[in-house]
């Protein structure tokens, strides 16, 4: 396996990924910002969050309607699965080197990862 | 307050906790759920949620640096996640059933364990001893990059001690939203024997992937508030990449003392309002 080339591609993936995100955030906290900045903060009590910023589903919609607390959150999301894609290439890289016990591991830890994010648990 | 003068201040307080982080090695995370639930009244679900963004941040923005040197052993981090996802799935799980309070003193067990941690010796001590037998069917000893463009070769002890701590510590970050970077180098230099650089470089990657097996179950229960979370992901950013850049300059002894009794004196602050009742 061209190990040096890959964990160069790794690499770009985890800045670009956080660049990516910081970027949105910032976008999507302006607009939050913007449109509630005068308001009072309420982070005293725990009342969850605003319906649809708890789902995958509900995220990516609300951000293509263009509201900030959504697209923010969506940066958030994009965060997460920077770890994830890690994972995913360590995955390919292990098959590439025909290391079957490791891909079989990388496979059930991004299992694992999937089902934390998508549900099934919670 | 208002939002922004709350999102500004959040912000700077955080960019100080990344920078602390960077310099002293003990990373930013740790101070950022006291700093929200002490400092500025967050309750504490959403400073966990927020500081498990944060965690994530860190961690792969550190990680580009970290994979072109070659010192994360991808095979000992990958096994090692079984146990620390596993773990942190159940304590994100757990985390909705146990009140406040007893959060917050587990937390501050967790600040002080930090706290001891940093003032004992750096101790690097990796081995040629005869690796642990799993270690060998697993694959796990490795290569360190030398100086000089080599590789030094150490083996890995003790893989079901250091499995047992990963699973612990995996708990401890789904229950608290943490990176349980103390614990993982725990696991990793001193019962594992890894190297130093080894260990702080795989820890790092494992530490990502543990906090996003938590995130999405934080996300789903609501501790996940975007307003809060935003500043604290971008000021705990920020102040890692300029921590990293002063490193060679700054007098980290002093600030890891200094940042010592900060963590000691937020853990103290997080078991008296616990016991008042107030989380």
């Amino acid at each position: 396996m061209p190990r040096t080339r890959l964990a160069g591609l790794l690499g770009r993936v985890l800045q670009v990924g956080v660049g990516v995100s910081a970027a949105v955030a910032l976008v999507g906290g302006s607009i939050y910002l913007g449109h509630h900045g005068t308001a009072l903060t309420e982070y005293g009590e725990f009342h969850g969050v605003p319906q649809g910023l708890d789902s995958v589903h509900g995220i990516v919609r609300g951000a293509l309607e263009g509201r900030g607390r959504w697209i923010t959150q969506l940066a958030l999301l994009i965060l997460i699965t920077t770890p994830i894609a890690r994972v995913a290439l360590s995955a390919v890289a292990f098959a590439r080197e025909g290391d079957r016990a490791y891909v079989a591991i990388c496979l059930f830890v991004l299992s694992m990862l999937l089902v934390g994010l998508l549900g099934g648990i919670g | 307050m208002t939002v922004f003068e709350v999102t500004l201040l959040i912000a700077l307080g955080s960019f100080a906790a990344g920078l602390l982080g960077a310099l002293t090695g003990l990373g930013g995370g740790i101070v950022i759920v006291p700093m929200l639930t002490l400092v500025f009244h967050v309750h504490l679900r959403y400073a966990a949620g927020a500081a498990l963004v944060s965690v994530i941040a860190t961690s792969s923005g550190a990680g580009a640096a970290y994979v072109r040197e070659g010192y994360t052993n991808i095979r000992l981090a990958m096994f090692l996640e079984i146990a620390t996802v596993l773990g942190a799935l159940a304590g994100a799980y757990a985390a909705a059933f146990i009140p406040p309070r007893a959060l917050a003193v587990a937390f501050a067990a967790v600040l002080l364990h930090a706290a001891y941690r940093s003032l004992r010796p750096h101790a690097d001590r990796p081995t040629m001893a005869a690796p642990h037998p799993w270690a060998s069917r697993l694959r796990l000893n490795g290569g360190e990059p030398t100086p000089e463009g080599g590789s030094r070769a150490y083996t890995v002890q003790s893989v079901p001690l250091g499995f047992a701590i990963m699973s612990v510590a995996g708990a401890i970050s789904g229950l608290l939203g943490i990176g349980s970077g103390a614990l993982k180098v725990l696991a990793l230099d001193q019962a594992m024997r890894l190297p130093y650089k080894v260990s702080a470089a795989t820890s790092n990657f494992m530490i990502g992937v543990t906090a996003a097996a938590s995130a999405g179950i934080y996300i789903r229960r609501g501790y996940v508030d975007p307003g809060l979370a935003f500043p604290v992901m971008i000021g705990v950013l920020l102040g890692a990449l300029v921590g990293a850049r002063l490193l060679a300059a700054a007098p980290t002894r002093h600030l890891r003392t200094l940042f010592t009794i900060v963590i000691v004196v937020l853990a103290i602050e997080m078991v008296a309002r616990a016991v008042r009742g107030e989380f």
